[in-house]
């Protein structure tokens, strides 16, 4: 058959609600949409006239999956706006979070959502009944993450202990004690998902992306850095606006985000990886070895390893900070509101994470623009389809299906957050 | 249930961030054992596979905020036998309410270059404002062992083990000074409905009301001691109008501070 097409109406294992069509005519594809539906929230609208303190809890309920990036990307441009820098221990504790949202999220992905395409199974609760152990290893690691989310946070979802200068309350170093032994088990853990995911088998396709990620002097990036790409971008956050543009599109209520007179780019776990290779810790640079993997990665489908090797470091950086800790005297700096600009991007677990927010005097959001990391990844999940079909057009139907909505989950999409954004439809008439 | 087929349980999401439905899959040392009591008949953000309804229990995650999902609710009521609501979106409508005291028109243009693309409702509504629901859980998000009790409840043909009292009473049950008497933090524990176990007041913070009104809430009493203590009515505002800013009492309280 010459013409075909693939259409999946709503994509599962994703967070939120999307739609893929892919439509091919005489053996070449014609088009290719990747649909988000999920319906507009209007965040950036009505936190106009909010005070800045609400940044974090508000923009946080629009992720239930890694509300973290959104507390941190909101208070480092907050604290950006007001001329404040955190450091010390506070600035520790906020890695230490982060770890926790990291190793929660990635686990959920690799063994929940992930797993099964490279298996065969549905879903992780059918894969259970061949690989038991293993689905329990997976949701122990990911309980580890979100009981260190817990202790900090106060709660896994949409965590109440995060402001602007700080914290409200934070732990003493024994409040660790129980937790210290659980990541130890989770870095082991995680070495094992490493070996187990690089055991798969990955269809051969690389394709030469441009990555997106923060780069840090002295670490792996979480909350701070400069922007830079493998194309030479190399900039400070608040130029964001000045390199990237967001385009709407009318076929998704996401906005599509491109680099200006560039096009399409890939942030996330593989631009990460790509770009701070040397910044992962001795045990996660070794994990990278043993999985099968070199410094770089091109193959999309092999981010489920990245995403292993960077759960192996966030257990090791959660160990270090941990060790390193001293409760420190106050909970949070103290901040004095002017009327100001402030930007704040922060590495979620699905890539780059912008915040920008205009303030008056008494620290009320005059304006707020938020670009999720999903809504930046959609145009290059719509270019890697099209390349994918264009060399696989002839495989039987329900197989080229599933492994597009496989494609697409490569990139872990976070649906509920781009549409402040799936559903798959390939079409060979 | 009477036969001994597995009882099927399907999860529906509407306008919401997924944290809720989320809960489920948080819950790593019952989520097995709750799969091997029910067949997970629909769960999207799990699985790829569904099963046909009718379904025996429906959790139903997020608000209406489309002329789509104002159809499709019914859909989902027609194919379920109970249907529980999951979370201040969907008891609530959610923080995205905050655009039934605004003009939705704006708040698109806002958001979108081109608004003529987007199609939504003036309000985003609870499920209930559309359907017959069976239980309502409340927070944002929700306490997953209460999202488990639920469904055992459910399950097993008994009463959800859920009080509908305050805040305050679990403050007092874990022993921690209370913020209001001791001037602490703005706190809206008294009039809010439990089931956090009283968290943001062990973190030394106030309430912010994340699992909406308790029954019979008597807010004005409670604005009238903040304002005795200083505090303004637009702070007021702000603190009535957000994750629950729909919920009758919250909206009806938070209009008295409007000016």
């Amino acid at each position: 058959m010459k013409s075909k097409t693939i259409k999946v109406d709503y994509l599962a294992r994703v967070e939120g609600e999307g739609a893929l069509t892919v439509r091919v005519r005489d053996s070449r594809v014609a088009e290719v949409k990747f649909r988000i539906f999920e319906p507009p929230r209007f965040f950036e609208a009505f936190l106009r006239g909010r005070p800045y303190s609400e940044a974090p809890d508000i923009t946080a309920r629009i992720c239930g999956i890694c509300p973290i990036a959104y507390q941190m990307s909101s208070v480092h441009a907050m604290e950006n706006a007001f001329g404040v820098k955190i450091d010390g221990q506070i600035r520790a504790l906020r890695r230490l979070i982060y770890c926790g949202e990291w190793i929660e999220s990635h686990a959920l992905h690799i063994y929940l959502l992930h797993a099964p395409d490279f298996l065969g199974y549905q879903d992780a609760i059918q894969m259970a009944k061949d690989y038991g152990e293993i689905v329990q290893r997976g949701l122990q690691l990911k309980k580890v993450g979100n009981d260190l989310m817990t202790l900090l946070g106060g709660r896994e979802i949409h965590p109440i202990n995060i402001r602007v200068g700080g914290f409200y309350r934070v732990p003493t170093k024994r409040d660790f004690a129980l937790l210290v032994d659980r990541l130890k088990w989770a870095r082991d853990a995680a070495l094992d998902t490493v070996r187990w995911v690089s055991r798969f088998a990955f269809p051969e396709f690389e394709y030469d992306y441009e990555f997106v990620a923060l780069r840090h002097s002295d670490e792996y990036p979480f909350n701070e850095g400069r922007l830079v790409s493998n194309k030479g971008l190399d900039i400070a956050t608040n130029e964001y606006e000045n390199c990237f543009v967001e385009e709407q599109v009318s076929h998704s209520n996401a906005l599509h985000s491109v680099l200006k007179e560039r096009g399409p780019y890939l942030v996330g776990p593989l631009a990460r990886f790509n770009l701070n290779f040397d910044k992962l810790s001795p045990v996660a640079q070794q994990a990278t070895r043993d999985g099968g993997l070199t410094q770089s990665c091109t193959n999309p489908f092999k981010s489920i390893i990245v995403r292993a090797v960077e759960t192996v470091y966030a257990c090791d950086e959660a160990l270090r900070i941990i060790d390193q800790y001293e409760r420190p005297e106050q909970p949070s700096v103290a901040v004095q509101p002017r009327a100001s600009l402030g930007y704040g991007c922060t590495e979620a677990p699905r890539g780059i994470l912008y915040h920008r927010y205009r303030l008056d005097d008494r620290g009320i959001i005059l304006e707020a623009k938020i670009v999720p990391p999903t809504s930046q990844n959609q145009k290059i999940i719509e270019s890697d389809l099209l390349q994918f079909v264009s060399r696989n057009v002839n495989l039987p139907q329900d197989r080229l299906t599933w492994q597009c909505e496989q494609a697409v989950r490569n990139y872990d999409p976070c649906i509920s957050c781009a549409t402040h954004f799936l559903k798959l439809e390939i079409d060979r008439a | 249930m009477k036969s001994r087929r597995k009882p099927k349980l399907a999860v529906w999401k509407f306008s919401s961030c997924d944290g809720c439905q989320l809960s489920l899959l948080d819950c790593e040392d019952e989520l097995l054992a709750v799969a091997g009591r029910v067949d997970i008949a629909y769960f999207p953000e799990a699985t790829r596979a569904a099963l046909r309804g009718p379904y025996d229990i429906s959790l139903v995650e997020g608000s209406i905020t489309t002329p789509h999902d104002a159809e499709r609710i019914h859909q989902v009521r027609r194919a379920s036998k109970f249907l529980i609501t999951i979370g201040a979106c969907a008891t609530a409508g959610g923080i995205q309410a905050l655009r039934n005291f605004k003009d939705v028109k704006e708040f698109t243009s806002v958001v979108y270059a081109s608004p003529q693309y987007i199609e939504t409702l003036n309000k985003s509504t609870p499920i209930a404002d559309h359907i017959r629901v069976d239980f309502e859980l409340r927070g944002c998000p929700i306490n997953k062992y209460q999202l488990v009790e639920v469904i055992s409840a459910f399950l097993n043909r008994r009463k959800p083990n859920i009080s509908p009292h305050s805040v305050c009473v679990e403050c007092k049950q874990r022993g921690i000074v209370c913020g209001l008497v001791a001037h602490g933090p703005p706190c809206l524990g008294p009039v809010t409905h439990a089931g956090c176990g009283a968290l943001c007041p062990s973190y030394h913070r106030g309430c912010y009301g994340c699992y909406g009104p308790k029954e019979t809430p008597n807010t004005a009493a409670l604005s009238g001691k903040w304002i005795e203590l200083g505090m303004k009515d637009e702070e007021l505002l702000w603190l009535f109008r957000s994750f629950n800013a729909f919920a009758e009492p919250f909206r009806k309280e938070s209009e008295t501070h409007e000016k």
